[in-house]
């Protein structure tokens, strides 16, 4: 047991470091450009990592997530959003609601809550079906979301832009809210709790002839999810700093699911390999849409050519490799850290050898 | 008639089958032995054409069976009834049952073999108006055999036809396979139940976790104390 | 006008409807029965034989041509769909063939904006679709007319289909139990074409008659109908061919009695409305109105 809490400690501050020491640097060194996309990058890890929890632990297809995305967003938005921006764009505000203006933490935290809440209601009802009907399901709690924020204009402008959103979202806010989510979706899915879901997942009969509580396991699941994208949300409206609803909508489903699958439903490292992997290949491929010049070719523009691409190779990757690059499995740190003491202990005994 | 030459099979990295070697001559009723998890439902779903296998060959009448789909199998006439019964819930008995001639061509034939499968199994007569899912446990089973007769077999796989059933309706399943194969069908029977399928078999083979441990006549097999002790419920004392 | 013949015209109203939707979910219903793979490209083939209709039209062919070139365009790219997305993953989980479909839609909608352009384009019904009869104070538009009595003609000729005919009895076969089927000699792989084929072939015919009703195409106008289309299969029972029937009538008489009933203030939000009574009826009834009540059997 020592040496595995060892093992533990060192991997959480290896980690650590190495995400302290990239952030610092990027900060420091890199371009805006660059600082962008890893802002953009932590984002996305949150929302792998959540939906990771429902879809991949517990074996709730929800193809509504964005929604809570949105909820996150709009909640903190609009509670962040100066008092005198509040007069002019939101003229309909509920008194209440016009008066007041938060900082970034609280109101990213009523945005997650609120969220919670949501999830919890929505899920008493859809956390009793399975399979197809969840997906459905929660498909149609996305298109709620959508028609309510189209139509609430005195909450949110309706479909118009909703924009002048202070833009509090930093490498180190992100990258923190990371840290926290992946640690809190690790601890969750190594405790009684996470062994819970996964047997949901696998086989609800047997889960619930083993006393498991299947709906209650599941709106777990289903809530703390919700909350950590809604705090993306709130994180991502505040870096984008103008959105309107279709800005949440199937488009970053399906780019968020793609990163999930690729990496592995099931997998944390696997969220975080497939969140650095789409990310980068979206942004060459962005870029590459805008038209380049190889040697004496010139290749125009291809707007949505990244898009189509995105599709093909999601295609391919559930064709060829359908768990994703890591299935259900993480990188054993442990066994890297026994194999490099091993390494020294035998180098330190040969040296004693030869004295 | 039906010669497995050294089959080996695998569920993804589980080496399922090790080098199975069965023989079926034609007008035998052959069985196939076993535990659990032994490997003989994998044996028949591979002659089936539903699994293939990795190395080894399957001759039924000249043709290799691992080169042709499934359903130019059945066109030949090998036919199985499998574990689990698999009928279709959704259809009624009538439909179930020319369901299983859904290859033949010949259509008078077709309705005469439906009356003879219902003259074996009269209880399926009865109910040929009502759906697949309202059938008990064991009129579900007759009507799976009866189906798979209705292809006219030249081979037919069984496979734990007695399984889950009443011992009663277990006598009657035995009972008309004994039939058939007076009638001159030639039988592949897989069952856990080794003492009645002892009683109706010519010769037999024993699997265990893949690989073919015992085989030869009903007498040989039954005289073996191994047998006798782990599948025929320990020795007559 | 008096009630009873407002009543009516929303009637018509939603039974025309609500066939454009039960021909859209019985080609879900068939290939999820056989696959259980929830198809979201299913509405691109509205879009593929609306587009293909709309450039035969602009070439100067006859609607009749027209028509026919699209509902086979539609055919044409459900099989190719079915061959080079779909086959090679089956047998994967559940999730990932709709995960697949997904991507399908992705690809087919970024296809149609590339070579289409995002904006709409105006589909030049023909006169006797674009007409109207008035009966006194009712106005009933030719192509609600025209939808019903198509609906009504393809429904029976589908009912006689899976009834009567090998395939059909085949394909019903399949859905209840593949490896049976299998077993049993039949040649799964044309059955499952045949349900892509002919669920490709209603979506062609709803996309005409959809763009004939709304009068103008985009790239896009598949999602919202294949959207209808899952509701009306689930509200039905996933899988089953008359509960897609049921369930397409179903919604169409819910969105307008909602339609009707809500208030002024609420009408926008009638979409969201319809998707609360789906969630509702799913938390009664989890596998549809006519699927069956009882729990996995183990």
């Amino acid at each position: 047991m020592q040496r595995r809490q060892l093992y533990n400690v060192l991997t959480v501050a290896l980690l650590l470091a190495i995400t302290a020491g990239g952030l610092t640097y990027t900060q420091l060194a890199a371009s805006a450009y660059i600082q962008r996309i890893v802002v953009g990058l932590g984002i996305s890890l949150i929302l792998v990592v959540s939906l990771n929890l429902s879809n991949g632990f517990t074996g709730i297809f929800s193809l509504g997530h964005v929604g809570f995305m949105a909820i996150g967003a709009y909640t903190a938005a609009i509670l962040t959003l100066p008092l005198s921006l509040k007069r002019v764009n939101l003229p309909d505000l509920p008194g209440w609601l016009a008066h007041v203006q938060m900082s970034f933490l609280p109101a990213t935290l009523i945005g997650g809550a609120l969220a919670m809440v949501v999830a919890f209601l929505v899920g008493l009802s859809l956390m009793r079906l399975s399979g197809p009907y969840v997906s459905v399901a929660t498909m149609g709690f996305l298109v709620i979301v959508q028609v309510v924020l189209i139509n609430w204009d005195s909450m949110t402008r309706g479909g118009r832009t909703f924009s002048g959103v202070p833009p509090y979202t930093t490498l180190w806010w992100t990258w923190g809210w990371a840290i926290l989510t992946v640690y809190v979706i690790w601890r969750l899915a190594r405790s009684s709790y996470g062994r819970r879901m996964m047997a949901i997942r696998d086989n609800e009969i047997a889960a619930q002839s083993l006393g498991i509580n299947v709906l209650r396991s599941r709106l777990v699941a289903f809530c703390v999810s919700a909350f950590f994208t809604a705090v993306a949300g709130s994180l991502w409206a505040h870096f984008i700093m103008s959105f309107s609803p279709r800005s949440f909508y199937f488009a970053e489903t399906f780019s968020v699911i793609t990163m999930l699958v690729l990496g592995g439903m099931g997998s944390l490292s696997g969220s975080i390999v497939g969140a650095v992997s789409i990310t980068a290949l979206s942004e060459i491929l962005r870029n590459a849409e805008r038209g380049m010049t190889l040697g004496s070719v010139h290749i125009p523009p291809v707007y949505g050519a990244s898009q189509i691409l995105m599709a093909i190779i999601f295609i391919l990757v559930i064709i060829f490799w359908p768990k994703g690059l890591f299935g259900n499995r993480e990188i054993n740190f442990n066994a890297l850290w026994s194999r490099l003491l091993k390494r020294t202990e035998a180098k330190e005994a040969a040296r004693k050898e030869v004295e | 008639m039906l010669k497995l030459e050294d089959v080996h099979v695998y569920y993804g990295q589980v080496h399922a089958l090790k080098g199975i070697t069965v023989e079926v001559q034609e007008g035998e009723l052959v069985t196939l032995l076993g535990a659990n998890g032994a490997g003989k439902s994998t044996t028949l779903m591979t002659v089936s054409g539903i699994l293939r296998p990795r190395s080894g060959r399957i001759i039924f009448e000249g043709h290799d069976l691992t080169k042709i789909s499934p359903y130019d199998i059945v066109r030949l006439g090998v036919i199985q009834c499998p574990e689990g019964r698999h009928i279709f819930g959704g259809l009624t008995v009538r439909e179930n049952l020319l369901m299983g001639a859904v290859q033949r061509r010949d259509r008078n034939d077709v309705h005469k073999d439906l009356g003879w499968v219902c003259s074996l199994f009269p209880v399926l007569g009865e109910r040929l108006r009502q759906t697949g899912a309202t059938l008990s446990g064991g009129e579900q089973q007759m009507l799976a055999i009866g189906r798979a007769l209705m292809a006219r077999p030249r081979l037919l796989l069984l496979d734990e036809p007695s399984l889950g059933l009443a011992p009663v309706i277990v006598q009657t399943i035995f009972g008309v396979t004994q039939q058939l194969h007076q009638r001159g069908v030639t039988i592949l029977l897989v069952e856990q139940n080794a003492r009645k399928a002892l009683q109706v078999a010519n010769r037999g083979y024993l699997l265990e976790t893949g690989q073919v441990v015992m085989s030869g006549t009903v007498e040989e097999l039954r005289a073996n104390p191994q047998v006798e002790r782990f599948y025929l419920g320990g020795s007559a004392e | 006008m008096t009630d009873f013949q407002f009543f009516i015209q929303q009637a018509i109203n939603a039974i025309s409807i609500g066939s454009l939707y039960a021909l859209m979910a019985i080609g879900l219903a068939m290939v999820f029965g056989i696959l259980r793979l929830i198809n979201f490209a299913h509405g691109d083939l509205i879009m593929v034989g609306s587009y293909a209709a709309l450039l035969l039209l602009a070439a100067g062919a006859p609607f009749w041509v027209a028509a026919l070139a699209g509902i086979a365009a539609s055919t044409i790219a459900g099989l190719i769909m079915e061959r080079v997305a779909y086959r090679p993953i089956r047998g994967a989980p559940d999730v990932a063939m709709l995960l697949t479909s997904f991507a399908v839609t992705i690809l087919l909608e970024n296809a149609a904006i590339l070579l289409f352009t995002p904006t709409a384009r105006p589909f030049p019904a023909p006169a006797f679709l674009g007409t109207a009869f008035r009966f006194g104070p009712l106005r009933v538009a030719s192509v609600d007319l025209v939808a019903i009595s198509v609906a009504g003609i393809l429904l029976v000729l589908l009912t006689l289909f899976v009834t009567r005919t090998q395939v059909g009895v085949s394909m019903r076969a399949a859905s209840q139990d593949l490896l049976a089927a299998r077993l049993v000699g039949i040649n799964v792989n044309a059955v499952i074409a045949y349900a892509f084929a002919i669920g490709s072939m209603l979506a062609g015919v709803v996309g005409l008659l959809w763009s004939a009703r709304v009068g103008k195409i985009d790239p896009l106008m598949g999602f919202y109908p294949v959207l209808k289309a899952f509701v009306a299969s689930v509200i039905g029972g996933l899988g089953s061919l008359p509960g897609a029937v049921l369930g397409g009538y179903v919604l169409g008489i819910l969105e307008i009695l909602l339609q009707g009933l809500l208030p002024e203030a609420l009408t926008p939000f009638r979409d969201g409305f319809v998707f609360v009574a789906l969630i509702i009826l799913l938390l009664f009834r989890p596998n549809g109105i006519l699927g069956s009540t009882e729990r996995e059997k183990i």
